[in-house]
């Protein structure tokens, strides 16, 4: 008698192009391997402070949106009659401070670096509307405050932005719409902007200083990773 | 708080000595971060060791 070898399972097939989903699959296996995604290691320019400024700013982000969670439950008005909503409300309010300073810090780095080069383009625009739309949500939030310091910037802004023609769908002394957009259209937007940025830097990968470039354009490839 | 602020006058540049602060604060602080040596980071290229790439 001979033995006799297992019958062996037909292998299933590769996904084709053809399909949208295995098209996306593909993509993302090719523009975003979970290597580039979650690196253990770093190019060895990004030992500098400067690189720090961007996580400083997330960071702040994440205090601003945790805090705003909190007063968005309690309501507008919660800070003026609570201490822990006082509280928060600064947390909130401090946290934007610390925000907006670090995303400027960052801006300053990646422009004197010239970020936009090797087909970072992209990265560096998201990083703009990031920028705009965040100016967006600080000013709702001035105007989102419920006291005279709310009403008088809102009473000053009016007139700006009815100039611009904005005013027919942006109407600063409609506080319900100002504070609906506050605390939900621009809180989503700037967080889905930050994660798409994030993502594009994690694609592309760091971009290297101007004096270390190798003077054959890498053609947008991320550098090798080091210790 | 809710007194004004004092303001800092040059030619026809008019500033808070609040936001003055901040901006120069900014400064100092992205100077520093350009100079000041990172934690951890250890230079490879002095023997010719072309990692940094």
């Amino acid at each position: 008698m001979t033995a006799m070898s297992a019958p062996t399972r037909p292998s299933a097939p590769e996904p084709t192009d053809a399909t949208w989903t295995g098209a996306i699959r593909r993509l993302l296996e090719r523009r975003l391997p979970l290597a580039h995604l979650l690196p253990v290691r770093q190019p060895f320019f990004v030992g500098s402070w400067v690189y720090v400024f961007g996580v400083v700013a997330i960071t702040a982000l994440i205090w601003v949106i945790g805090s705003g969670v909190v007063l968005a439950f309690f309501g507008p008005g919660w800070w003026h009659v609570s201490g822990i909503g006082r509280f928060v409300n600064s947390v909130h309010f401090w946290a934007v401070q610390v925000f907006f300073v670090f995303v400027v810090l960052h801006l300053w780095g990646q422009y004197f670096m010239a970020s936009w080069r090797n087909g970072r383009a992209t990265t560096w625009i998201v990083g703009v509307v990031i920028f705009v739309v965040s100016l967006v949500t600080g000013f709702t939030g001035y105007v989102s405050q419920q006291n005279l310091d709310a009403q008088w910037i809102a009473l000053n802004a009016k007139d700006g932005i009815n100039a611009t023609g904005a005013g027919a769908f942006f109407n600063v002394l409609d506080f319900g719409q100002i504070y609906g957009i506050h605390v939900m259209l621009l809180p989503i937007l700037v967080t889905t902007l930050v994660v798409v940025h994030v993502v594009q830097v994690r694609m592309r990968g760091v971009v290297r200083p101007i004096e270390v470039q190798s003077p054959v354009d890498d053609g947008g490839q991320r550098p090798d990773t080091t210790s | 708080m809710d007194t004004p602020a004092t303001y800092v006058q040059i030619a026809f540049i008019v500033i808070s000595v609040p936001n003055l602060v901040v901006i120069v604060g900014m400064i100092a602080l992205f100077i520093a971060a350009l100079l000041a040596p990172f934690p951890g980071h250890r230079r490879a290229v002095d023997d010719g060791d072309e990692r940094s790439d």
